[in-house]
């Protein structure tokens, strides 16, 4: 999954700017994300991983920061391989 | 890079202009006119599966893609922009509906959305909130197993006919969205008559008093409800109204080709006179990069592409503003007729006008678009020693 980390840190420093963001930083606590930050984060996960965020996996844990992002694309793709 | 329509999708647009042309052209000045639109001719979009344009064919809909979609837009854009919007929030509400509705709202609502049989609106604005729509001041609260709704609505485009609302409210402060059936006991539905533009798109406010619905009724989560559900679906709408826009561009260069072709002032037709040349020049400079972006916006939606929500806020914006200019170009070249209802220039100036003010207004895309130019060329990975120094200045 470090190349998970690598990829999501690529897309948030677009918006965290020249922040050295750490991956279990909370990012709600750094007051840069709005809607247009949720649906871009949304798009970026779906695109990139090749999953679909649906209703269940909407819990603020679960987009906190890069481990807890890392964190739920570890379980959805445990799903996704049961299924 | 190919820019480039495919066969299939210059086949879409063929059909659609001929549908346009036949069935909504001929209607629209009366449909200005009377304020209202006649239930027959939004069969008729529905026979032909344009209310369920981009809903799957798993769910009954055509299964348009975005370009395709964007097209149709134009297109009706081009007849008539009130029935440009009744696609733009019925398409809004079934897309929140298939990404972020549960099952059971998915298999009661999308196959009805999709053959027209149910006609669904967006009900976000209200008479204190309009650009800071997380301000909703509507509540909604969680009584045995129904939501109780209260508060007002207003400017809800075809609020007088939907059969069902997407109402954004604040349960327990938090924003959230909620499927209201018009039926609903404690929902009341005042027409809004006399508006400037769009005026068939037979607005209403809504009057949400003590508004029971069931408890099944929430989309998505609590909290999520502007993050999520209006963000995703504001997305829609943006990129629906852009390529509206460009087609009431469309329809007055058309008028004008037209019209200066034929009117004669000082011995020569209008066309000859350079200054009208200028206006004309603008028109299509402006209306070929407007349908770029959008095309651009398209492409990136349906590649999935994160960078199709600022593409999308850009095209909006440029796309409605040229509108206006050239719209108000359109009734310049046609002088004193221009302003008569004898001619649809008039028309398309004051539609052109409503769409710099909905699904975020002019204003609200600069400040987004700024934001979003700062982001992307201040930030970038190759950071120069020139944007370092406008890092620490902002």
């Amino acid at each position: 999954m470090k190349a998970a980390k690598d990829k999501i840190k690529k897309f948030l420093s677009q918006f965290f700017g020249d922040r050295d963001l750490q991956d279990d930083e909370d990012i709600f606590a750094l007051g840069f994300v709005n809607s247009m930050f949720a649906m871009q984060l949304v798009l970026f996960i779906e695109k990139e991983f090749e999953v679909t965020i649906e209703n269940e996996d909407l819990e603020f844990a679960n987009f906190r920061s890069i481990n807890s992002m890392v964190s739920l694309l570890e379980r959805k793709s445990t799903v996704l391989a049961r299924d | 890079m190919k820019l480039e329509l495919t066969s299939q999708q210059k086949d879409n647009c063929s059909s659609f202009r001929a549908f346009v042309d036949e069935e909504i052209v001929p209607h629209a000045d009366r449909i200005d006119r009377e304020e209202r639109t006649p239930p027959e001719i939004i069969q008729k979009l529905a026979n032909k599966g344009y209310l369920g344009a981009i809903l799957p064919e798993d769910w009954g809909g055509t299964g348009m893609d975005a370009i395709a979609y964007g097209l149709l837009n134009e297109e009706i854009g081009r007849g008539c922009s009130s029935l440009r919007c009744l696609l733009t929030v019925h398409s809004m509400v079934a897309h929140a509906i298939l990404k972020w509705g549960s099952k059971f709202q998915k298999e009661h609502w999308l196959t009805k959305l999709a053959s027209g049989d149910a006609i669904a609106a967006f009900a976000l604005s209200e008479p204190n909130v309009g650009s800071d729509a997380k301000a909703v001041e509507t509540t909604a609260t969680l009584s045995g197993d129904s939501y109780i709704l209260n508060g007002q609505k207003k400017w809800i485009t075809y609020g007088q006919i939907a059969d069902v609302f997407l109402v954004f409210a604040k349960w327990e402060g938090k924003p959230s969205a909620f499927l209201v059936e018009k039926n609903s006991p404690g929902l009341s539905i005042k027409p809004i008559l006399g508006m400037l533009g769009v005026r068939g798109s037979m607005l209403a406010e809504l009057h949400l008093n003590n508004c029971q619905i069931p408890q099944e009724n929430l989309v998505c989560r609590q909290g999520f409800g502007f993050s999520h559900v209006a963000s995703s679906t504001l997305d829609l709408g943006r990129y629906s109204v852009a390529c509206g826009c460009v087609g009431i561009a469309q329809a007055c260069l058309e008028a004008c080709i037209e019209y200066t072709s034929k009117r004669k002032q000082f011995d020569v037709y209008l066309k000859e006179h350079q200054l009208i040349r200028q206006m004309i020049t603008d028109a299509i400079a402006n209306i070929k990069a407007a349908r770029l972006l959008c095309y651009q916006a398209g492409y990136l939606k349906d590649s999935g592409d994160p960078k199709s929500i600022m593409e999308t806020s850009i095209a909006k914006y440029f796309a409605s503003t040229i509108a206006t200019k050239v719209a108000n170009d359109a009734v310049q070249i046609h002088g004193g007729n221009g302003c008569s209802s004898e001619y649809p220039v008039q028309r398309y100036l004051r539609d052109a006008k409503i769409m710099e003010i909905i699904e975020g207004s002019t204003q609200i895309q600069q400040i987004t678009i700024a934001d979003y130019g700062y982001q992307e060329y201040i930030f970038s990975q190759n950071r120069s020693s020139t944007s370092q120094e406008l890092v620490a200045r902002t």
